[in-house]
């Protein structure tokens, strides 16, 4: 007697055990099908092309009407199971109809996770889940604004579909780049980029709050910075749930999902699950081939076939046109592993591969997936790759192909680059001028002018000779950076402000970075590099910093820190003095001593210690010294005319003026100043990298003094008659050695560099230095702060340890 | 024997950062790659015993603050031409919690 068989839900899990079981043998079952909503079987995952107009719902139908009546298959569609009667072995539907089986399939797939925001139930608030979802979606036109929230493959692919229309779309992604189970940061970021060019807005590490309303409909979304978004419509694409209700109300084992065996059967021998809605030795299912899978070994199993279900491992790729992305395998966790990167800046192309004993054990593509299958290939088979290692990464079609181009991004670079920051000039400008016959690195100066003011874009103008005259000219070796590039300081310097990079990532990927993430030699000075040139946009990095600058203390050969409070001017008072003896006094600070830069320096203090010991010193009005920084250390002060005799102008007025300006900004190395009262120079203000001597008719600003490694006599810059146009001179000076030197270079190496007459030219141009001022304040505006009483209050909890086992390793 | 103690959260561990732990044999270093990797060492360079803990995390290595050794957080061993090697401790993440196995951790006491 044939059997029945019910199914719960016309997905495409259930839909492809459906073909296989009447594949192999059409007449085994009555198969009665369920689901809840009102069609049959089509191809879900097809929905982002319908949504973006590229295809017609009927084009992604599966199973039609004819096929289910064809193959004797009882459709009841828009219909809900109401229960399931394990021992009666019926299914009652919502209409009350009780429809006994011999064998129930249950493929009751996922629900849409929604995050309970405030607002989440308002009218206008969908998921992106099924044709509603995506009919709701397509009726957003040209002018009207969709907030996504969830930067994954679904949130992306919605987003994508509706800007093809015109819609205009944000995506808000809780996590630092866009889908971060899948991508890693190289290729997160080319994704944004692709997207921010289909005129997407895409919000990374935005923290979303509530959902406004009015009238019930959805208005916006308010973020936890206080941004708001204004939208028509919300979709929340942050995940699926394995819809488990029905199972769990039969009685059925169930955890995140139903639970089946290798067979795909559940905790009842008669009924069996497939899909989104299983749980298989602790896993979930979202994506379509392990989902074939299981509908394979379900028929079987149905069948009494002897079958079993065996994860693999699974790949990923995003069907937005223009966005080639492949994910696969897994690079999170396990020792032993190394990376092979490549990036081609030009193409926009990133590609990595993560090894371990000589197997493939993840990838990552964007921007040319042509070979993806082959490597995925790879990864499920386990292949040792040990004898194709050096070229594996090009691919299987790599027969002794060029090798990588250290030219690259500067080849990329569009014509309208600019390579001369000081004389405004272009690539394409140096590139005619090669053309017309000035094909050496003098000729190139003297006719167009690159390179010929401060010289830091030499390097660049012989990489655009070397990529447009080819073999013809031999680009002198300019010492690289680390590593992780061809490129030298100046020549990533220059690059960072003519392409316009912005973040860590995006310098990594244009510049063409042979690594991941950078080392620890290029790592601080691109965060420098990129702070300075891009004070507001850019975000300060402080894993890229060296410890005494993320821990805002010097650290000590016994892993110890010294705490420097700032003594403005060198001036300071019994209650300011009282309360650093008090907290040497508290923390039990072995060495205190006296600086050369007029301060008091506590030696040895306990890292766990530090924000505390820095919220006392708060309380008495004092602040970090930043004695730890590549930024401004002291302004050493004479007392001047206050008691000196022979002084000529309140130096110790102007010194505390200057350090009140300066502190707080980072710099290529330290930056130390003095001020004199008078050109007997107590204060030896003539071996700092800033010195001011006073005199009767005003104040001399002199650069490039050194007292270290080197000894040297500062430079006359310039005199000038007044405090006020002192303060210029300097803020303007400091902002062009921040703009051009190379990081770690004190000014007097810069200056040998560029050369003073170069420096005294920007700065005896009213207009170029009033602009050089202006750019540090503005710089200023964000990073003028104490960063003690920042990290006492926010960070205290980082600075402890993040377990303490010693209680229970001694039990 | 393992035995597997949770020890914080991931995600107070930056990326591409460390935090230490206090054991009563010594301090150990838990450190969290670019690709959220994480890995637990002794906290003390084989050179000058620099914590390790506050040095610059770059792909699967460490750059020691005192004297920037670079360390493989994979093997523990110095890298380039420094010799020398950390202990290095089984670590890992279930559902968004660090992991380290104390029965290890134990075992470098004795």
């Amino acid at each position: 007697m044939t059997q029945n068989l019910v199914i719960i839900g016309a997905g495409m899990a259930t839909g492809r055990a459906l073909e296989h079981l009447l594949d192999a043998e059409p007449d085994a079952y009555n198969v009665t099908l369920f689901n809840a909503e009102p069609r049959g079987n089509y191809n879900r995952i097809m929905l982002s092309p319908v949504l973006s107009g590229d295809k017609a719902y009927d084009e992604i139908v599966t199973h039609t009407a004819e096929w289910y009546d064809e193959n004797g298959v009882t459709c009841r569609f828009g219909e809900k199971v109401a229960g399931i009667d394990r021992t009666a072995k019926t299914v009652t539907a919502a209409n009350g109809d009780v429809v006994p089986y011999d064998k129930l399939l249950l493929g009751t797939g996922s629900n849409p996770f929604m995050i309970p925001l405030p607002g989440h139930d308002l009218e206008g608030v969908i998921a992106y889940r099924d044709l509603e979802d995506t009919e709701r979606m397509m009726t957003m036109v040209e002018g009207q604004k969709v907030v996504v929230i969830g930067g994954g493959l679904l949130g992306l692919e919605a987003a994508a579909g509706m800007a093809a229309r015109g819609v205009d779309v944000t995506v808000v992604h809780l996590m630092g780049h866009l889908m971060e189970r899948q991508l890693d940061e190289a290729a997160g970021y080319l994704l944004r980029k692709a997207l921010i060019d289909k005129g997407i807005t895409v919000k990374c590490s935005a923290n979303s709050k509530e959902i406004l309303g009015k009238d019930g409909h959805v208005t916006g979304l308010l973020l936890e910075d206080g941004t708001e978004l204004p939208c028509d419509l919300l979709v929340m694409a942050v995940g699926i749930r394995p819809n488990t209700a029905l199972a769990a109300e039969a009685g059925l084992a169930v955890g995140k999902g139903i639970h089946v065996d290798d067979q795909m059967v559940t905790s009842d021998a008669d009924i069996l699950a497939v899909g989104e809605c299983v749980e298989h030795n602790g896993a979930l299912f979202g994506l379509v081939a392990p989902l074939y899978e299981q509908a394979k070994v379900v028929a079987q199993t149905l069948l009494g076939q002897e079958a079993a279900f065996v994860q693999k491992e699974v790949s990923t790729k995003l069907k937005v046109t223009g966005c080639d992305l492949f994910s696969a395998g897994d690079f999170a966790d396990g020792p032993g592993r190394e990376d092979i990167v490549f990036r081609d800046p030009a193409r926009g192309v990133y590609k990595r591969l993560v090894l371990e004993e000589n197997r493939v054990k993840g990838a990552v593509f964007y921007g040319d997936t042509a070979d993806s299958n082959w490597f995925f290939g790879l990864i499920k088979d386990g292949t040792d790759v040990a004898e194709m290692r050096e070229t594996l990464i090009f691919g299987p079609a790599f027969q002794g192909g060029t090798p990588l181009d250290p030219m690259a991004a500067v080849a990329a670079l569009p014509d309208d680059a600019e390579i001369c920051g000081c004389n405004g000039i272009s690539k394409g400008t140096i590139v005619a001028a090669i053309q017309d016959g000035a094909t050496d690195l003098a000729a190139v100066r003297t006719v167009t002018k690159a390179s010929g003011s401060c010289g830091t874009c030499t390097g660049l103008v012989e990489q655009v000779l070397g990529a447009t005259l080819g073999d013809d000219f031999v680009i002198p070796a300019a010492q690289s950076m680390c590593g992780c590039t061809d490129l030298a300081h100046e020549e990533v310097r220059r690059l960072i402000k003519s392409k316009g990079l912005k973040s860590m990532p995006a310098v990594w990927q244009e510049l063409g970075w042979k690594t991941t993430c950078g080392c620890h030699v290029c790592r601080p000075a691109l965060n420098f590099y990129l702070l300075a040139d891009w004070p507001v946009e850019y975000q300060d990095d402080p894993q890229s910093r060296f410890i005494n600058e993320r821990k805002h203390a010097n650290i000590q050969k016994d892993g110890t820190f010294s705490v420097v409070p700032r003594i403005w001017g060198g001036i300071t008072n019994p209650d300011e003095l009282r309360a650093i003896a008090d907290a040497a006094d508290k923390y039990h600070v072995p060495t205190v001593k006296f600086t050369g830069g007029q301060r008091i320096d506590l030696l040895g203090v306990k890292g766990e210690d530090l924000p505390h010991i820095w919220a006392d010193l708060n309380k008495a009005g004092l602040v970090s010294g930043h004695a730890y920084s590549k930024g401004l250390r002291t302004v050493k002060t004479c007392v001047g005319t206050d008691h000196c005799r022979f002084g000529t102008q309140d130096s110790t007025g102007l010194g505390i003026r200057l350090e009140k300006m300066l502190w707080g900004s980072w710099t290529p190395h330290k930056l130390k100043l003095a001020v004199s009262g008078c050109p007997r120079n107590c204060a030896e203000a003539t071996c700092k990298d800033i010195g001011v001597v006073c005199v009767d008719s005003g104040y001399q600003v002199s650069i490039g003094g050194a007292a270290g490694m080197d000894v040297k006599e500062t430079e006359l810059l310039c005199q000038v008659a007044t405090e006020d146009e002192t303060m210029e001179v300097v803020a303007a000076v400091t902002q062009l050695y921040r703009e051009n030197a190379k990081y770690l270079d004190r000014i007097y190496k810069w200056m040998n560099k560029v050369g003073l007459d170069w420096i005294k030219d920007q700065i005896d141009d009213p207009d170029t230095r009033r602009a050089l001022a202006d750019r540090f304040e503005l710089s200023q505006s964000i990073y003028r702060k104490d960063p003690w009483a920042e990290h006492a209050r926010d960070k205290a909890e980082t600075y402890q340890p993040l377990a303490n086992l010693t209680l229970e390793a001694a039990e | 024997m393992t035995n597997w103690i949770d020890i914080g959260a991931l995600e107070d561990v930056p990326a591409r950062g460390a935090r230490m732990i206090k054991t009563a044999f010594g301090c150990v270093a838990v450190f969290r790659t670019g690709d959220d990797q994480v890995f637990a060492l002794d906290n003390a360079c084989p050179h000058k015993a620099g914590p390790l803990a506050e040095g610059i995390v770059h792909g699967t290595k460490v750059t020691c603050p005192l004297h920037n050794w670079v360390i493989s957080l994979e093997t523990g061993q110095a890298q380039g031409a420094d010799e020398g090697v950390v202990n290095t401790y089984p670590a890992r993440i279930e559902e968004g919690r660090i992991l380290l196995d104390a029965a290890c951790l134990m075992r470098r006491a004795a």
